[in-house]
C-alpha cells in the first residue's frame, strides 16, 4: 500500500469580517496517496476553495486567520514553515490550477515566459532549457503549433487552450500534488471532457496526485478515487468513490446524487433540488448545520452537532443517523440501501 | 482654467481603435494626423477671432502716440483691414509656416521668440514631470502595498491635499518658507540650476498627486487580479510577483495620463514662471496677453495646442505598443 503523500488534520480556518470572526473551514481531515484523485465537493461557500487555498497558503492575509490544525506534505507541517520555504513548495511539489483560465494568466507576458518562469525559480535551468522545458510541456497539453504559441498572449488563446496553458504552467516541475479548484467550470461541455481527459492522461504520466474541487458529480464519478463531501465549512462525508455513490450515508450527498440529471431518466422525471439554500456561516447554531434542509432530522438534530461516525477503514459520515446511539428503525429506508 | 481640470479628463484606453481589425497602423496614423490638422485650425481660426473681441489695440496701450502715428503704425502691422482679411492673410501666412512678427518688440519674429524662451520653460517642465511622475508613483505603490494601514491613508491625504490646493499656492509658500526663511534656494529670477528646483518644485505637486492616486487605485485593481494569485502559486518570491505581475500591468493605464499630465504642467507654467520670473514661454504668453501682442498670443497658442495634440497622439501609439492587447497586426492572428 502506497504512502501518504498529504495529510490534512483538522484543519480550521476562520475570517475576519464586520460581524466578528467566522469559520468558513471547520475541523478538515483528508489523505491523499501518491498517484490517487481526491474530489471535493460541495456547494459554493462550502469551504471548498478555502481548504484548497489553505493547503496552498494563499489565502488573503488581511483578513484571514492562520489556519488550526496541520496540512502534513512529505512529513512536513505547511503551515509551519516560513513563507520562503513555502514559495519552494509552491509551484515545484504541489501546484495549483484555478477556475477561471481567462483572468488567471497575466494578460501583459507572453506564455512562454510564464511557464518559464516557475521552472526557472525551482529548477536551475539556463534560459534555453527553460524555453525547451516550457515547448515540451506545451506540446504535452496538446497545444498545436507550440514552438511558435511559446511567444503569444493569453487574449490570444481561446478558453479552452488557455486552461491547457494552465496546466502546462502547474505541471511544469512535475509536482506531487496537483490542486485544481473547479478546473472546467468555466469551460462549456466539450471542451471540460478533454480537459478531464488531459488532467488524467498526464496524472498517470506524472504519477501526481490530484485534489480536484469541483461541484459537478459527473466530474467526479469520471476523476475521483476518494470524495469528501463537505458542507458548512465540514466534511460531512467521506469515502472512496463507490463508498459514495453507492453506499450513500450522509442525506446531503443523498440530495446531491438525487439532484444530478440522468441520462437514462424519463424526460418527465424532475430533478429533486435539496431545499433551502446553505446557511450563513455567521449565524449556526449548535447543531448539524444541515438540520434546516434535512428530510430525515430528528429532534436531536437541531441540538447537538453530530460525531464523525466511521462506517468503515474507508468511509466516515457526519450524521445523527449513523450514531451508534440512534435508534436502528429510525434511519430510513433511502438512507444507506443503494440509489443505483 | 485650474491645472487640476484637465485631469477629470481621462483618455481612456478605449479611444485607441487599433482594436479595429480593419485599420493597419499606417492608416490609423494617418487618420489620426489628419484630426489633428483639423483640430489645429479650429484652435487657431477660435483663438484669432477672440482675441480680437478684447478691448484696445496692441497700440492703445504703452506709449502716447498721436494720430498719426496710429494711422502708420496700423498700416504697417495690416491692422486697418477688415478682421476677415487679417485672418485669412494670418492662416495664409501660417501654411507658409510664417507666424508673423512680434507687435511688441520691432523687428523680432514669433519663432524667434518662442525659440528664445522655451528652453527654460522645456527644463523646469520636464523636470517637474520626471520628479513628480517618479515620487507620484512611488508614494502611490507603497500606498497601494500597505493598503489600509496609516501610511497608506497619510499618502492618500498628501495626494488630495496636492490635487486641490492650486500650485501658485504652494510656489507662494515655497518662496517664503524655503526661500525667504531659510534662504536654502533663490526665492525667484533665473540663476543657475538652483533657481530651477523650486519652481519645480512647485510644479510637479499636482503631478505627484495625480499619479500617486491613479497608481494607487491600479495596483489594487490588479493586486485581486487572478493571474495574482497565480503568480504565488508559481511560488515566486513577493518581490518578483509586485514587480513582474502587478506594477507591471498597473503602469500601463498610468501611462494614459501623461497627456493630461503635459497639459498641467504647460498651464502650471503660466502661472508659475510668472511667481518665480523665469524667463519661459508662460512668462512671455502671459506679458504678451496683457498688451495684446497679437501674433505673439496666436503663435504660442498653436504652439501649445500642437504640442498637447502631439503628447496626446504619442500617449496612444505607446499604449499599443505597451498593451499587446491593443494589437494592430490583429489580422495576421487566428
Amino acid at each position: 500500500m502506497k504512502e501518504n503523500i498529504l495529510d490534512v488534520d483538522n484543519l480550521h480556518v476562520s475570517f475576519k469580517t464586520r460581524n466578528g470572526e467566522i469559520t468558513a473551514v471547520k475541523g478538515v481531515s483528508f489523505s491523499l496517496k501518491k498517484g490517487e484523485t481526491l474530489a471535493i465537493v460541495g456547494e459554493s461557500g462550502s469551504g471548498k476553495s478555502v481548504t484548497a487555498k489553505s493547503i496552498m497558503r494563499l489565502l488573503p492575509k488581511h483578513s484571514a486567520v492562520i489556519p488550526q490544525g496541520e496540512i502534513k506534505f512529505e512529513g512536513q507541517d505547511l503551515l509551519e514553515l516560513s513563507l520562503k520555504d513555502m514559495q519552494q513548495v509552491r509551484g515545484s511539489k504541489i501546484s495549483m490550477v484555478f477556475q477561471d483560465p481567462m483572468t488567471s494568466l497575466n494578460p501583459t507576458m507572453k506564455i512562454g515566459k510564464q511557464i518559464m518562469e516557475g521552472l526557472k525559480k525551482h529548477q536551475t535551468l539556463t534560459k534555453s532549457e527553460a524555453r525547451q522545458r516550457a515547448l515540451e510541456m506545451l506540446e504535452l497539453v496538446g497545444i498545436p503549433n507550440a514552438k511558435k504559441r511559446l511567444d503569444a498572449y493569453p487574449h490570444q488563446f481561446s478558453g479552452g487552450m488557455r486552461q491547457r496553458v494552465v496546466i502546462a504552467m502547474a505541471l511544469a516541475c512535475i509536482p506531487q500534488v496537483l490542486i485544481a479548484d473547479e478546473p472546467t467550470t468555466a469551460l462549456d461541455v466539450t471542451i471540460q471532457a478533454q480537459i478531464l481527459q488531459l488532467m488524467k492522461n498526464l496524472q498517470e504520466k506524472m504519477d501526481t496526485a490530484i485534489v480536484l474541487i469541483t461541484h459537478d458529480l459527473g466530474v467526479v464519478a469520471n476523476m475521483a478515487d476518494k470524495v469528501a463531501v463537505m458542507y458548512a465549512g465540514e466534511v460531512v462525508e467521506y469515502g472512496t468513490l463507490d463508498e459514495i455513490f453507492y453506499e450513500t450515508q450522509h442525506p446531503y450527498t443523498l440530495g446531491l446524487l438525487g439532484s444530478m440529471p440522468n441520462l437514462n431518466a424519463k424526460r418527465s422525471e424532475p430533478l429533486i433540488p435539496i431545499p433551502g439554500s446553505p446557511p450563513d456561516l455567521a449565524t449556526l447554531g449548535t447543531g448539524c448545520p444541515f438540520a434546516a434542509r434535512c428530510p430525515y432530522t430528528m429532534a436531536v438534530c437541531h441540538d447537538y452537532h453530530p460525531r464523525k461516525t466511521e462506517l468503515s477503514e474507508s468511509h466516515s459520515v457526519l450524521c445523527w443517523l449513523q450514531d451508534s446511539r440512534t435508534p436502528e428503525n429510525h434511519a430510513p429506508e433511502t438512507v444507506g440501501s443503494a440509489q443505483r | 482654467m485650474h491645472p487640476s481640470f484637465c485631469f477629470m479628463v481621462r483618455i481612456s484606453p478605449a479611444t485607441v481603435v487599433f482594436k479595429d481589425r480593419g485599420v493597419n497602423v499606417k492608416g490609423y496614423i494617418f487618420k489620426r494626423v489628419g484630426f489633428m490638422i483639423v483640430t489645429l485650425f479650429v484652435i487657431v481660426t477660435a483663438t484669432f477671432f477672440l482675441m480680437q473681441l478684447i478691448p484696445g489695440t496692441p497700440f492703445t496701450n504703452p506709449e502716447k502716440l498721436t494720430e498719426k502715428q496710429l494711422v502708420i503704425l496700423n498700416a504697417k502691422y495690416g491692422l486697418d483691414q477688415p478682421v476677415a482679411i487679417q485672418y485669412l492673410k494670418y492662416i495664409g501666412n501660417l501654411l507658409q509656416g510664417d507666424l508673423g512678427y512680434s507687435f511688441q518688440y520691432e523687428g523680432r519674429t514669433v519663432f524667434s521668440m518662442i525659440g528664445d524662451r522655451i528652453g527654460p520653460s522645456a527644463f523646469i517642465g520636464l523636470q517637474a514631470l520626471i520628479f513628480g511622475s517618479i515620487i507620484g508613483l512611488l508614494l502611490g505603490i507603497f500606498s497601494a502595498l500597505k493598503h489600509n494601514s496609516v501610511y497608506d491613508y497619510l499618502s492618500v491625504t498628501i495626494a488630495v491635499l496636492g490635487m486641490s490646493i492650486p500650485s501658485f499656492v504652494f510656489a507662494a509658500l515655497l518662496q517664503y518658507y524655503v526661500g525667504v526663511k531659510l534662504e536654502w534656494l533663490p526665492v525667484a529670477l533665473w540663476e543657475g540650476y538652483s533657481s530651477t528646483i523650486l519652481p519645480s518644485f512647485a510644479l510637479s505637486v499636482t503631478v505627484i498627486a495625480t499619479v500617486a492616486r491613479f497608481i494607487r487605485s491600479e495596483m489594487l485593481e490588479v493586486l485581486g487580479q487572478d493571474y495574482v494569485t497565480t503568480a504565488r502559486a508559481k511560488g515566486l518570491s513577493e518581490w518578483t510577483v509586485i514587480v513582474k505581475h502587478v506594477t507591471r500591468n498597473a503602469l500601463i493605464p498610468v501611462v494614459t495620463m501623461l497627456g493630461p499630465l503635459a497639459v498641467s504642467i504647460m498651464t502650471g507654467t503660466l502661472v508659475i514662471e510668472k511667481i518665480f520670473s523665469v524667463p519661459g514661454l508662460g512668462e512671455q504668453f502671459t506679458l504678451s496677453i496683457l498688451v495684446l501682442d497679437y501674433s505673439v498670443i496666436m503663435g504660442i497658442t498653436l504652439f501649445y495646442s500642437g504640442l498637447f495634440i502631439l503628447v496626446v497622439f504619442l500617449v496612444d501609439i505607446l499604449y499599443g505598443l505597451l498593451d499587446p492587447r491593443i494589437d494592430y497586426k490583429g489580422a495576421e492572428q487566428s
